[in-house]
């Protein structure tokens, strides 16, 4: 069967994706809109998709949880369109692509970085159903003026308190990329979080 | 320079801003990550750059990964749109991308530096690129990388002190005037580039993204929109930021950083704003310094 078709423009869909990213890690709470990947094998989400096409590669080992796992053809197409390798444990991964978000792994079981390298740490790009509505946390740290409101859909209901945990553990920790239906938004890990 | 913006047609020998895509995707690999944890300088694989290290590699990478076809780059070698560096550079993305180029701050969506910040307020919309040169804050003072790399993860900068204390003990007062280090959101320590004192007060609560890139020691670090940035100092010896005697020989501004300008071989000087862009706009305005009225009419603008 064949691959579905990724960027038409891969310089620069892949660089408007990634800004779009980058500014919703630096100003986390932010809705950043991102054209997503129609063509993307389901469960396979269409902007994560984008953001997964737009930052791995070969150096960049991938983890796919259990619905994403369970069709083959996202591995495909995950591995002809980065060429990146498919990770047998979350904690081996650069980034890991989750569908179904609220039963995420314990965000433990991924890299979390070391005290002298806490770059080494896995990325979760999570899937959400709406970053418009559902429950709204309360968000305060880097990139934020005072405070700001974050809505999410499909986080695990106790997202407040795996949060602060990893919080704790700053500098080293996971970073969160929420990739709605149309948009991303982020919680790294510097972000204070507790329920609005 | 009057204030300038053009667009160019780009070479089409060069993927878009020059670097090829699994370089950019490594440094924004890097550059995410540095947004993540302020302050903290992530190792990157730094490319061999059409131009030697030490003219502002490690700025150009990042600019180049982050760039895009709609946006408007400045380039400021000090305070100057003028100066070799800046027009090699802002030369260098016009050949490579076609993106527009701009002198005026407030037009900017990106500004590399080398090394000063703008006297204009940056925006939420803006991000500012450093051409850093040593990024390691403590690397004067510990030579090896392995002992640096362990004394940030140990949150342990007795060693700054020390040297910052010294500095009392022999001068009376703190001496380094510029590289002046910061702490970033309580944590990590990081050398603001060569950027004069004078705007580490800038770099405290700013609206804008701040990104910093050191090509030959390859390492990528960034603070965040509204993060943080103090400016390390002892209570009885507070932070001071410069402060200057003279007003804008051509503006006549007294908030901003002056550069000295000897005007002949008797001695003779005048001190002139930095920020060359924020001054024009100043005479624009009709604000005038005391040597405005000898000034060559190019240098003088319009309001001479």
């Amino acid at each position: 069967m064949a691959v579905a078709l990724a960027f038409a423009d891969p310089v620069h869909e892949a660089q408007r994706t990634f800004r779009a990213v980058m500014n919703a890690l630096a100003r986390p709470g932010t809705i950043q809109p991102v054209a997503g990947l129609l063509d993307a094998p389901a469960p396979l989400s269409s902007v994560a998709a984008a953001v997964a096409l737009t930052l791995a590669d070969y150096e960049t080992p991938l983890f796919l949880d259990a619905p994403l796992a369970a069709n083959p053809d996202v591995a495909r197409y995950i591995a002809f369109h980065t060429g990146a390798r498919i990770a047998a444990a979350p904690s081996q991964a650069s980034f890991a692509l989750i569908a179904d978000a609220a039963s995420v792994a314990d965000f433990a079981d991924f890299a979390l970085g070391t005290d002298t390298y806490p770059d080494r740490s896995t990325t979760l790009i999570l899937q959400m159903e709406s970053l418009m509505a559902g429950p709204s946390l309360t968000l305060a740290g880097p990139g934020i003026k005072g405070e700001t409101t974050l809505t999410a859909s499909s986080l695990p209901s106790d997202i407040v308190e795996r949060l602060a945990a990893n919080r704790a553990l700053f500098p080293r920790g996971v970073d969160l990329i929420l990739a709605g239906p149309d948009a991303v938004a982020a919680l790294p890990r510097t972000t204070r979080i507790r329920s609005a | 320079m009057n204030a300038m913006i053009s667009t160019a047609t780009p070479s089409t020998a060069y993927n878009f801003a020059y670097l090829d895509e699994q370089t950019k995707r490594m440094i924004r690999r890097a550059i995410l990550k540095a947004i993540a944890i302020p302050g903290y300088q992530v190792p990157f694989a730094s490319r061999e750059m059409p131009m030697p290290y030490g003219w502002g590699t490690g700025g150009v990478q990042v600019t180049a990964a982050i760039l895009g076809a709609n946006d408007r780059l400045k380039v400021i070698d000090q305070g100057a749109d003028d100066t070799t560096n800046a027009v090699s550079i802002r030369k260098f993305f016009e050949k490579t991308s076609g993106v527009a180029t701009t002198t005026l701050t407030a037009d900017a969506t990106i500004i590399q530096t080398r090394h000063r910040i703008p006297e204009k307020e940056l925006t939420e919309t803006q991000v500012l690129v450093y051409q850093v040169p040593i990024p390691e804050p403590l690397r004067f003072l510990e030579p090896r990388e392995t002992e640096t790399r362990v004394m940030h993860a140990l949150e342990d900068y007795g060693l700054m002190h020390v040297k910052l204390y010294e500095d009392i003990a022999t001068h009376g007062h703190i001496a380094t005037t510029y590289a002046y280090p910061v702490k970033v959101e309580g944590r990590y320590v990081m050398d603001p580039s060569p950027t004069p004192k004078f705007d580490n007060p800038k770099m405290d609560d700013c609206a804008a993204l701040q990104l910093f890139g050191a090509g030959r020691e390859k390492r990528i670090y960034a603070v965040p929109p509204h993060t943080s940035v103090v400016s390390l100092d002892f209570e009885d010896h507070p932070f001071e930021a410069t402060k200057f005697d003279h007003a804008c020989a051509l503006c006549a501004a007294t908030h901003t950083y002056l550069d000295e300008v000897i005007t002949d071989d008797a001695g003779g000087r005048m001190f002139v704003c930095s920020d060359t862009d924020h001054c024009e706009e100043r005479r624009a305005e009709g604000h005038r310094g005391d040597l405005l009225g000898e000034a060559p009419a190019a240098i003088a603008g319009s309001a001479a």
